[in-house]
């Protein structure tokens, strides 16, 4: 029970990373002298094996119940220490850390204000770790099924990989069918595999899956609850065709009144589809979707004297009464993997892409390329005056990234490779052709890539080093006004056909799925991931992951080696049945707790409901904390004017004494 | 403040260029020049080379279309090196002689033209134009420009602003003969302790006019009160803006109709820098029977006339065709009747092309002013 403090105090050289600026030595005699310091000493590396081994033996042999750690950032290494200090028989929680790295060593150059400043953080670790409690983190059921957001490469991936482990998966997309941006593409680089050919079976396996569930043309309305329990909403949309009932035969779309009159957009809008459509031919599920916004039955509520989807169908499925339908279930863990939107390129209008059909973008190259898309692979292309073959091909660069002035400072990854590939498959096409690259650099950086970049220029691409600043028209042809840095020599290159190297954006309704999963964005506003090197799957909100494109750009093997990487981290709690509760929770003084509610308004993660309990025999609302979703960020504590509400190891007892001991309080 | 004094390389962040000739490729005057504004970049960063740079004649070439500048993906202002350079050249004094005077002009009269400060408000003779005071409150204070103050051939949109401004029957005032240059021409040209001294004198003597906005007539004020005056209090407005808040408002009416095709120019320092396109179109089209048509190079892809940048002192010696040329052929080739635009400086160097390409009987080059002028209601 109650029994005397006795603290061991342990300071790290961590090799001259600290000792450089820090006399360890002077600071562990320092340490020595201080109330109920059983012990202080130093050594290299604290954190290696024979470090915490030092530690754990003076446990046994000196009877410590309290470390303190001098070194690093705790959110390095208190995890090592308290697991260190729990095998020598001490709650973990008795340990307090030092930062004497990170606050200390590494902003100080001089060796007297480094020393002396770590003394007075030691000196405060001390005198908080005297007045520690003992605390226990507990366990709590996890629901062994998981939530994936977006049914891309990235989504599809983890999916099935969760799925085959066993575990039941909800696959919600936004759209009427799997496969993203992925399924748009023509060939893929470097290897030039056919994107359908090695997307499609897996878009196949994804609906035919036992425990995958998959919920197209779906959002996700609501997430709530926390990691290993997450209460989900999803509202399925109102296809307006019965999902059993279809049996995808297309009937409807060819005799739709209104056929083949809108953009498609899976084509990029240079195909048309009607207002009853599949996507695309290999479209998962292969069910017809009405779009309500055009159809002239559900805009304008009357389609000639009856509806001619309506009439052709024979298996009776167009259903105009259907409405949205809202879904509810449980997971453990959640994926998000909504991908990217593709550069507006209308947002650098010196290229004038608003203005010339025959300026396009890299996405609508994909689809003018392949022999499913709107000209059947025939490169043909409109030059406002005619169709046409074009013979001189300028490809842009960097459309759109690195560039500040569009507010893109980051590098796409994807574009210099993207462009090779196009312009490779622009040469098989047309061996006459004048092919141009205009780059300012290439970046080909992954397996293969290199290799791929050196037979596309053997090819006879030609690659021109600057980056174009203006594109207009000089009589059937568009000027491309660039300078060739490598000659110092301005050009105005005349050509026929411009295609813009758009890069990869965040999508523009993330916000829908921050908000959801209470995410943060990364300086380059795709989201932001736990730690770019040791966490990169992970997010700040404990069993959220992120796959592919959504964390930034990134080409179809890493985007896939990323959705490994999160399928497999969700599977943690998944496959263990249980997660870990921390213990660094707030608790309520309910004795003192006013019933304001004002902390259920401050907490960020809704940790906190009001209660009513029975005090010295009234009825009273008291707040009440659920440990599941405490973060222990404290926002509470502050807010609180009866001082009712305080996270635990972090109570005014014991931070108040930890501050006067640093000369801040009197 | 630091007084550490910055480099060259640090004040234009050379080291920030990734060479990737973004401000050359869009650079206009590279068609008839040998001005390369990226090697200028490049080669700025050797400080003993400075020097050397500095005597090269093409740094006066630049326009200070701040196309470069737009352009570059990495924040910095090419022109700006020139300019670094050419106040290199000031500070010697070895300029041409035309400059010289032009500076000194400022300096003494508060205008680049020699002429006296005494006559700036001489255009005003025979109008009925509300002169501001310190401290009396107005919405629209009106700055009117050096070049609209004292040439003839661009005063009428001064006279026409203060008719319609009349007629429509709003709170204004003009600043009186006391309004000194903005400083745009000398900045460009390189005059950097002048510069800064106008930037002083004006932001003190405009913060003592309690007015709503500040309205320009020429887009060059309009831009160099927006970027080189931060201790400016009063918000910056180019005419075209406010004339299209009153046309919304219904305050402006226009009698007779115009029957001719018109294409718009648009200046760089209205467009290109002040990031207005529709309002001058706007306004262009609200007078009845008035035809616009495009350049294919318009707004953010519109060519520079050569106006700016000092050029009005420096004579180019290149032999090859004009931007101006350019752009009044492509005006030819649109069958334009007129070519309107909304700058001082514009007018001028179109309407020499126009008339050195002999286009004077069919084509008219006018500021958007003088066409409204001609349509106010008596
Ligand atoms: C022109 C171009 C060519 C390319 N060529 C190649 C190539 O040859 N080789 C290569 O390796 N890579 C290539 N790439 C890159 C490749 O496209 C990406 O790596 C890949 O598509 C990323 O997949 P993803 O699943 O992360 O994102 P996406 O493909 O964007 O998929 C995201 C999915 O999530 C859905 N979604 C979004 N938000 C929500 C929401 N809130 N709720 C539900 N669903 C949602 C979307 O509808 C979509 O189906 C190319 C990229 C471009 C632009
Ligand atoms: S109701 Fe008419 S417009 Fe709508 S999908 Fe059917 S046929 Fe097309
Ligand atoms: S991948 Fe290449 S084209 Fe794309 S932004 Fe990076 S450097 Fe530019
Ligand atoms: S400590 Fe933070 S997360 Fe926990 S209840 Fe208080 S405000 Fe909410
Ligand atoms: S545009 Fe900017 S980054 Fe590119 S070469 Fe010019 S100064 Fe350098
Ligand atoms: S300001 Fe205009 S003329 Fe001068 S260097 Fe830049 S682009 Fe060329």
């Amino acid at each position: 029970m109650t029994e005397k403090p006795k603290v061991g105090v342990y300071v790290c050289h961590c090799g001259i990373n600290i000792s450089s600026t820090v006399d360890v030595d002077a600071v562990s005699e320092y340490a020595q002298k201080l109330p109920n310091v059983e012990v202080a000493r130093t050594y290299s590396y604290m954190c290696s094996d024979p470090g915490q081994v030092l530690i754990k033996n003076d446990i046994r042999e000196l009877g410590l119940n309290r470390v303190v750690v001098a070194s690093c950032s705790p959110r390095m290494h208190e995890p090592t220490f308290r697991k260190a200090i729990k095998e020598a028989g001490v709650n973990p929680f008795f340990l307090e850390m030092a930062n004497i790295r990170e606050q200390c060593s590494w902003v100080h150059e001089e060796i007297e204000e480094g020393t002396a400043k770590a003394k007075k953080l030691v000196g405060a670790a001390v005198a908080k770790a005297r007045l520690l409690e003992a605390l226990e983190s507990k366990e709590v059921d996890a629901e062994p099924a998981a939530l994936v957001i977006g049914a891309g490469i990235a989504g599809i991936q983890a999916s099935l990989d969760i799925a085959d482990a066993g575990f039941k998966v909800y696959l919600v997309e936004k759209t009427p069918s799997v496969g993203g941006r992925m399924a748009q593409l023509d060939k893929t680089f470097p290897t030039l595999d056919c994107s359908a050919c090695i997307l499609t079976p897996k878009m196949v396996d994804c609906a035919s899956h036992p425990n995958i569930e998959l919920l197209s043309y779906s959002e996700v309305e609501e997430i709530t609850g926390f990691i290993g329990n997450f209460d989900v909403k999803v509202r399925k949309k109102a296809r307006y065709v019965d999902f059993d009932k279809c049996t995808g035969c297309g009937d409807c779309a060819a005799a739709c009144r209104v056929k083949d009159r809108f953009p498609s957009e899976f084509d990029q809008g240079m195909g048309k589809r009607s207002a009853i459509y599949l996507p695309f031919p290999q479209a998962v599920p292969a069910k017809y979707t009405i779009d309500a916004e055009n159809c002239l039955f559900l805009s304008k509520g009357k389609c000639g004297k009856n509806p001619k989807c309506q009439e052709v169908c024979g298996a009776e499925a167009i259903n105009f009464e259907q409405q949205d339908e809202m879904v509810e279930f449980k997971v453990g863990a959640v994926i998000v993997a909504t991908g990217f939107d593709t550069f507006d390129a209308s947002r650098k209008p010196e290229y004038g892409y608003a203005d010339y059909p025959n300026v396009i973008t890299g996405m609508e190259m994909e689809r003018l390329v392949s022999a499913s898309g709107p000209t059947g692979g025939k490169v043909k292309i409109f030059n406002g005056k005619e169709e046409i073959e074009p013979k001189e091909i300028a490809f842009i660069k960097c459309v759109g990234s690195r560039d500040k002035s569009v507010g893109n400072e980051y590098c796409s990854r994807v574009c210099c490779m993207y462009v090779a590939k196009q312009a490779h498959l622009l040469r098989d096409k047309m061996p006459d052709a004048n092919i141009r690259v205009y780059y300012m650099d290439v970046r080909a950086f992954g397996k293969g890539f290199e290799e791929f970049y050196d037979r596309v220029r053997r090819e006879n691409v030609r690659y021109i080093r600057g980056n174009p600043s203006e594109i207009f028209k000089r009589g059937d042809k568009l000027v491309v006004k660039v300078e060739d840095t490598l000659t110092a020599t301005p050009l105005e290159d005349e050509v026929d056909l411009v295609v813009l190297g758009v890069g990869l954006e965040p999508r523009a309704d993330m916000r829908e799925v921050m908000d959801l999963l209470r995410l943060s964005q990364s300086p380059d506003r795709f989201f932001l991931e736990a730690h770019p090197k040791l966490r990169p799957v992970d997010t700040a909100t404990e069993g959220v992951f992120l796959a592919g494109c959504c964390q930034g750009p990134k080409d179809i093997p890493d985007t896939v080696a990323q959705a490994k990487g999160a399928a497999s981290s969700a599977m943690i709690p998944l496959a263990r049945g249980k997660v870990t509760i921390g213990a660094q929770v707030a608790s309520v003084n309910e004795a003192t707790c006013r019933g304001c509610s004002f902390c259920v308004s401050i907490c960020p993660y809704t940790a906190i409901e009001m209660v009513t309990v029975n005090r010295f025999g009234h009825e009273v609302e008291v707040a009440r904390v659920n440990e599941a979703l405490c973060k222990g960020c404290g926002s509470c504590s502050a807010a609180c004017l009866s001082d009712s509400i305080q996270p635990k190891s972090f109570r005014d007892r014991q931070i108040l004494p930890q501050i006067a001991a640093l000369g801040v309080l009197k | 403040m630091s007084t550490e004094i910055q480099t060259f390389t640090e004040k234009y962040d050379l080291l920030g260029c990734i060479q990737c000739g973004r401000c050359t490729g869009g650079c206009p005057v590279t068609v008839r020049a040998n001005l390369n504004v990226r090697q200028f970049v490049y080669d700025a960063y050797n400080e003993e080379k400075l020097d050397e740079l500095a005597r090269l004649a093409e740094i006066w070439d630049c326009t200070a279309c701040h196309t470069c500048a737009v352009r570059c993906p990495k924040g910095l202002k090419p022109l700006e090196v020139l300019i670094g350079l050419r106040s290199m050249i000031v500070e010697s004094g070895k300029v041409e002689p035309t400059v010289r005077d032009a500076l000194q002009s400022v300096l003494l009269e508060g205008n680049p033209w020699e002429k006296s400060r005494a006559a700036r408000s001489d255009w005003m003779e025979g109008l009925d134009v509300k002169i501001a005071e310190p401290g009396v409150e107005v919405e629209n204070l009106f700055f009117v420009c050096c070049t609209i103050a004292y040439d003839p051939r661009v005063q009428a949109i001064a006279k026409n602003m203060v008719r319609l401004l009349n007629k429509a029957g709003i709170d204004y005032a003009f600043l009186p003969e006391e309004e000194s240059c903005c400083g745009s021409e000398v900045f460009t040209l390189g005059e950097e302790g002048l510069f800064e001294m106008l930037v002083e004198d004006n932001t003190e003597y405009l913060n003592e006019y309690s007015a709503k906005r500040i309205v320009t007539l020429s887009p060059h004020c309009f831009t160099t009160y927006k970027t080189h005056y931060p201790d400016l209090k009063t918000p910056i407005l180019h005419y075209t803006q406010l004339l299209v808040e009153l046309l919304h408002e219904g305050k402006l009416t226009w009698k007779g109709d115009l029957q001719k095709r018109i294409v718009y120019h648009d200046p760089c320092y209205l467009g290109k820098q002040g990031d207005v396109y529709d309002e001058p179109r706007e306004l262009l089209k609200s007078i009845p029977g008035v035809e616009v048509v495009e350049f294919d190079r318009s707004r953010e892809r519109s060519l520079c006339c050569e106006g700016g940048g000092g050029k009005m002192w420096v004579e180019s010696e290149s032999k090859k065709e004009r931007l101006a040329d350019t752009r009044i052929k492509d005006a030819k080739d649109l069958q334009a009747d007129i070519v309107a635009v909304a700058c001082p400086f514009c007018v001028m160097t179109l309407e020499d092309s126009m008339k050195g390409l002999g286009f004077e009987e069919e084509m008219r080059v006018a500021e958007i002013m003088e066409l409204l002028g001609e349509h106010i209601e008596a």
